[in-house]
């Protein structure tokens, strides 16, 4: 009875294919929405987890500003490079202490552009962000002291701006900044966030600070701990000398912040699942408006097939098996709709990923919830059309014209 | 759902009505449809109800067929006090023993003539390949051999009731009623479906109760009554038993 009821949906549905297609095209959407916005955010939490945990857990990042939230911080004093001094003078086992201020800029080689990341730093930058010079050579002591226009590049940059011509000893603008290539780094590849890490140009602090930002703010140090020395124990030194650094009383909170990599990590996972959760809500919101959609095709359907409905009634229909073949009829088509979104999103996922360059982690959780709320869906908005189905007087329906 | 116990009812008359009433709407707007019928249907019978519009005989196939209830009075089938019943009970017993003709015909349309005759069937749960041969069988006796795949949309009128007929007498109903079936049809159609039906009763022995407003039709049945304003004015036996 079941399988004829299913065969009977089936043909109903293939009698109205246009309607049906534009019926379940909200839960198509709505499905499809949903998977691909958890996959994506999953792959990209996935990515961020795997970068960390590549960068080491001796990694410590001083901001200014107090923690509030994920990605949220209030306005503070910013650092001078003294602080970093500071650090790697008084804190112990600390291997390396690098002050970084960084902004986007377009640099400009010949006729080629690239907007890209400048960052000013010293070459303690290399060490804590454990990478190493390809061709060329480090910041001479000099040049940082002076602030010369020299530069490092990353290999994105340098295929970018160079092709196959050699940078070395080339001279790139940045803004009004003339400088001459003297390193290109060994390539990193992708990085937190599908930021490309090696699409990057490293100048002296104090020539970023001269000649680009025009002050002695330091946006953020970057600390790397000794292998083997206690992280834990580094945070609170370094979190008691900023305070005293920054004259806080007791009472104060801190206006900064010392984060090792595990709370880097829950920031970034953080904002990628807030992210994921709120896209993956707006995406929910379109699955309830197409079952609002099948609510209205089956409410239609409903009052075109009176007649049908009042002859299956007469001849022996109990109102319950006509209400089992419209809620049947609207879960079929629900589940279909549900389907052909799983699949438009599995290949949409795979596409997106490769485009957003995070990887491509299969959540077959959210799969079978989604086709199972699609069901659902067909369920709860088929219900109310069947019941009304169900409930027609006989005698009405077969007058009905 | 109680099963409906027929193993006491076998000394009861087919179908008996006692005072049976039925109003629609209520105070100054009711319509008295019925206003106290008495009538006896016996089983291997063929009633025609004749009547003006209005006079109440719809009203009074729609109880029988237990598609509505009385108002007052009571109908029994087969003993059975239909009033009594729930609406799924009604339902379980129209299923089982009564077959359904309409002036309309009432097919599904789009639908092949052999798929609506097992529609009855499927509600009684009977196997597919039991469907397919006695569906069959049905179409073979109204007529229509080799029209089983074809919709009502490629059918003419007369072949359309013809169908329904043989929707209605898959079952093996202990009834088979008909509302105005040569309503729709001309004069030559008409005599075939009542030639049909007769047939039906008199080697099927199905009881047939049939509403027409045609004395021609009415004439094929073997009782005929009358209706006006609800109540019955005459019933008679008609000399012809063709």
């Amino acid at each position: 009875m079941l399988w004829n009821t299913i065969l009977l949906a089936f043909r109903e549905i293939k009698r109205n294919v246009m309607r049906s297609v534009l019926t379940i095209l909200g839960i198509v959407i709505g499905v499809g929405a949903v998977i691909t916005m958890v996959t994506i955010g999953g792959g990209a939490t996935a990515q961020v987890k795997e970068q960390i945990a590549s960068m080491g857990s001796n990694l410590l990042m001083v901001t200014p500003g107090k923690r509030l939230g994920p990605g949220q911080s209030s306005s503070a004093p910013l650092f001078k490079m003294s602080d970093g001094e500071a650090i790697a003078r008084e804190v112990s086992s600390i291997a390396a202490v690098a002050p970084v201020s960084s902004q986007s800029i377009k640099a400009i080689f010949g006729n080629q552009n690239w907007s890209t990341q400048v960052t000013g730093s010293d070459n303690q930058y290399f060490k804590v962000t454990n990478r190493s010079i390809r061709t060329g050579r480090l910041f001479s002591d000099s040049e940082l002291r002076s602030g010369a226009a020299v530069c490092i590049i990353g290999e994105t940059v340098r295929k970018k701006l160079f092709g196959g011509q050699e940078a070395l000893g080339a001279n790139i603008r940045l803004e009004r900044l003339s400088c001459q290539v003297i390193g290109v780094l060994e390539a990193k590849g992708q990085s937190t966030m599908g930021m490309d890490q090696d699409d990057i140009v490293v100048i002296p602090l104090r020539t970023y600070q001269r000649r680009i930002s025009g002050n002695q703010d330091v946006a953020m140090l970057q600390v790397s701990v000794q292998q083997g020395a206690s992280t834990d124990k580094a945070q609170r030194d370094i979190r008691l000398l900023m305070r005293e650094r920054r004259h806080l009383s007791p009472s104060d909170d801190d206006n900064f912040n010392v984060m090792d990599m595990k709370e880097i990590a829950k920031m970034l996972t953080g904002t990628t699942q807030l992210l994921t959760a709120l896209l993956s809500a707006v995406a929910a919101v379109s699955l309830l408006v197409g079952g609002i959609g099948i609510m209205n095709i089956m409410l239609v359907s409903v009052t075109e097939r009176t007649r049908e409905i009042g002859i299956r009634l007469a001849i022996g229909a109990f109102e319950r098996e006509v209400l089992m073949q419209f809620l049947v009829e609207a879960v079929v088509l629900s589940s279909f709709g549900g389907l052909i979104g799983i699949v438009l999103a599995l290949g949409g996922s795979v596409w997106l990923a490769s485009v957003l360059r995070v990887p491509f982690v299969f959540n077959a959780g959210i799969v079978v919830i989604a086709f199972l709320f699609s069901a659902a869906v067909g369920v709860i908005f088929g219900y109310f059309p069947a019941l009304k189905a169900a409930r027609l007087d006989p005698i009405e329906a077969l007058r009905y014209e | 759902m109680n099963m409906i116990s027929f193993s006491q009812t076998d000394n009861h008359p087919l179908i008996e009505l006692k005072g049976v009433t039925k109003v629609y709407g209520t105070g100054q707007a009711a319509m008295h449809a019925l206003r106290g019928i008495d009538l006896r249907i016996d089983e291997g019978e063929f009633v025609a109800v004749m009547g003006p519009s209005g006079s109440g005989k719809s009203t009074f196939l729609n109880i029988l067929a237990c598609l509505d209830t009385p108002t007052g009075g009571v109908y029994k089938f087969k003993g059975i006090e239909v009033g009594k019943l729930t609406r799924s009970q009604r339902t379980r017993l129209r299923r089982f023993y009564l077959g359904f003709v309409f002036q309309g015909y009432n097919l599904l349309n789009r639908t092949s003539a052999l798929e609506n005759v097992e529609l009855p069937l499927i509600y009684r749960r009977i196997s597919a390949s039991e469907r397919h041969r006695r569906s069959l069988n049905a179409l073979e006796i109204v007529g229509l051999k080799g029209w089983e795949s074809h919709t009502p949309g490629e059918l003419s009128g007369g072949q359309q009731q013809r169908v329904a007929i043989a929707r209605a007498i898959v079952t093996e109903p202990a009834v088979l009623f008909a509302d105005e079936p040569t309503g729709n049809l001309d004069t030559a159609r008409s005599r075939e479906i009542m030639d049909l039906l007769s047939a039906l009763n008199q080697n099927q022995g199905i009881t047939v109760v049939m509403v027409t407003h045609e004395p021609e039709m009415a004439a094929y049945a073997k009782r005929t009554v009358r209706f006006l304003d609800g109540l019955v004015v005459s019933d008679e036996e008609n000399g012809r038993t063709t």
